[in-house]
């Protein structure tokens, strides 16, 4: 191989695809119908105490009343109105969701990253660890974990991110391989470029939008799940209100179909949004048969 | 298509690192259910248990000797085919997943059965159709059905065609009027079936239906997606260009060729429908009340009984990757490639 000029024409398109994949994602008709309804929900949540007058906490004499002007989504068996309670929701379940997300993303990208560019033992380690963690669904192991460590949203945060990691180390770990070994980063290897400012400069950059795109879909996957352990019981706890909670307060209630009726559409929604926007940003990614692979909730 | 000493090669590399993988899980479950912050005396004996009822639980649980040893002890006893005792029922767990394992085997079959229809005609229809209304329309569906919370479905879909309709049951697994048909494999449709009690297992049938489909959801929009891209991928290689060239019909080529060559893609698919099944179970199986591993499992983990949910995960884990097995292997008969890697 020689280090003459010719490769360098080829790192910079590469370089810059990650950049370029927004603009090519807002093309999309679902890329903006997904933005548009995360935006409801991102304004819903900071302008929630504009929006309401009433606290998501506060009990009132109204119990179980059907929407009407005076509660939009009704009231729930404490007299709690439905509306704030959704809106206030936003506030646990998105960012709680996010942070979930980015903690999986960082660890698992890391563990990674590290497998595929040192290799060797290492390598074995780390992907050896990423098959135990795979073989089991991801529930199950959410659920062993918070019933030893007690039902909290913290501790559901916490399962969720242990079964969640594995995915990242593996598509990075790829990633990085596949890219390492392209011409261009051997030449600047070559040129004399340290092995951390190669893989900044140049691996990097083709790391980060399959990165992004997989933690989309992730954050979508994120919320069901964790609205799922709070369903259950074994995430956010009375009386915070939180969505999978609030649906799962419905359940006693069956005749009085808004309590869970409209908590439940807010999950599906967001997730809804989040799939719209991941799907798209897969397409831009790879126009390669389109709307392609992955995803799902194991 | 004759098993040759590669392949035989290929799968006993893949039996291998099954068990090593099965040893894992075994260790992995024990360190999660003894590394235990919580005490599951103090959680098992109820309000202020004396030291002397500590002390013998935790000596008749194992509890008092070292962790290793502990950790050896469940390697044998595992091998022997005990999974302990459960803290709640007091049954041997191993008889409580029996019991349970045939009700959640009923509904995971049906559901990925429903899936599969869905799923892979959808996704042929969108490949077909490639980027017209259609395969839109498809798409958007595709993604509801991995979006929406399998919950919120299941508690939406009692309220409407129970409780207002009244199409099917509501919950459990046979009418309160109907009786379990005697047990050959524990699943009551095929059990009624064998008995010939046909009104039981039209019973059992009705009752199997709406959790199957609900279930059924996530894993439609994923084998739709998954059908789309691999039949997509199958139509640009030159054999279909050559077999339109000879002048065969859209039908044969369709299902003579490229369906046949997108199978193993789709196949691959199997293992994660399984899992997003199990998820789904858990949720679903405590919203009508269907006494499956779902179920159990999730009563285990809020009693704290540590021995029942280490079982139900084990179990869960050794069937998962069984299951990745089975697919490896189909996918290697399927696809001849993939043996000589």
């Amino acid at each position: 191989m020689s280090a003459t000029s010719p490769d360098i024409e080829i790192t910079i398109p590469r370089r810059y695809r990650a950049i370029r994949l927004a603009p090519a994602a807002m093309r999309r008709p679902l890329a903006l119908a997904g933005v548009a309804i995360l935006l409801v929900w991102v304004v819903g949540a900071l302008l929630a105490p504009v929006l309401t007058s009433y606290k998501p906490d506060a009990v009132t004499n109204s119990l179980f009343a059907a929407p009407s002007s005076a509660h939009l989504f009704g009231t729930d068996q404490l007299g709690r109105d439905v509306f704030s309670r959704v809106l206030y929701g936003a506030r646990i379940s998105l960012p709680v969701s996010a942070i979930l997300v980015l903690i999986s993303m960082a660890i698992g990208s890391a563990l990674g990253s590290v497998a595929g560019y040192f290799g060797g033992i290492l390598d074995t380690l780390i992907m050896r660890l990423v098959d135990l963690v795979f073989a089991f669904p991801a529930i199950i192991l959410a659920l062993v974990v918070t019933a030893v460590l007690g039902p909290s949203l913290q501790n559901a945060v916490f399962a969720l991110v242990f079964v969640s990691w594995p995915t990242y180390a593996r598509v990075v770990r790829g990633l990085v391989l596949s890219a390492g070994n392209a011409e261009y980063v051997q030449t600047s290897r070559l040129l004399g470029a340290s092995a951390r400012q190669t893989l900044v400069r140049d691996v990097l950059p083709n790391v980060i939008g399959p990165v992004v795109v997989l933690a989309t879909l992730d954050f979508g996957n994120a919320i069901l799940l964790l609205s799922g352990l709070s369903f259950l019981g074994l995430g956010a706890q009375p009386p915070t209100a939180e969505w999978g909670a609030m649906v799962s307060a419905g359940t006693q209630y069956f005749q009085y179909w808004w309590m869970s009726t409209f908590p439940g559409l807010a999950i599906f929604s967001s997730v809804l949004a989040l799939n719209f926007l991941g799907d798209s940003l897969r397409d831009a990614l790879d126009p390669h048969g389109s709307w392609t692979n992955r995803g799902g909730r194991g | 298509m004759l098993p040759s000493r590669a392949f035989g090669r290929f799968i006993g590399r893949r039996l291998i690192a099954l068990v090593i993988l099965a040893v894992g899980i075994v260790f992995v479950t024990f360190v999660l259910t003894h590394m235990v912050p919580a005490n599951p005396a103090l959680a098992n004996l109820g309000q202020n248990p004396t030291p002397a009822e500590i002390k013998n639980f935790d000596r008749v649980n194992g509890l008092d000797k070292p962790l290793p040893v502990q950790l050896g002890l469940y390697f044998v006893h595992l091998v022997q085919g005990n999974l302990g005792t459960s803290e709640v029922t007091s049954d041997p767990i191993i008889h409580d997943l029996g019991q349970t394992i045939p009700a959640t085997a009923e509904l995971a079959i049906l559901s990925i059965l429903i899936a599969l229809v869905f799923g892979v005609g959808f996704g042929l229809l969108a490949a077909l159709r490639r980027n017209s209304f259609t395969d839109f329309v498809l798409r958007i569906l595709s993604l509801v059905g991995v979006s929406v919370p399998t919950f919120w479905l299941a508690l939406i879909a009692l309220y409407l065609l129970f409780f207002k309709l009244g199409i099917f049951p509501g919950g459990s697994r046979l009418s309160p009027s109907d009786v379990a048909p005697p047990r050959v494999t524990g699943m009551y449709t095929v059990d009624a079936l064998l008995a010939g009690q046909l009104s039981t297992f039209w019973d059992a049938l009705q009752h199997l239906v709406l959790p199957s489909i609900i279930l059924a959801a996530a894993n439609m929009g994923l084998l739709t997606r998954y059908t789309r891209s691999a039949v997509l991928e199958v139509m640009e290689q030159d054999y279909v260009r050559a077999a339109r060239a000879k002048g065969l019909s859209r039908r044969s080529i369709v299902f003579g060729h490229v369906l046949r060559a997108a199978l193993p893609s789709i196949v691959t698919v199997i293992g994660l429908a399984f899992a997003n099944v199990l998820t789904g179970a858990v949720l679903v199986e405590n919203i009508f009340s269907w006494p499956g591993i779902g179920q159990y499992g999730y009563q285990a983990s809020v009693a704290l009984d540590l021995p029942a949910i280490a079982g139900v995960s084990l179990f869960i884990a050794v069937v998962y990757i069984v299951i990745n097995f089975i697919v490896d292997v189909l996918y290697g008969v399927l696809d001849p490639r993939v043996r000589v890697q």
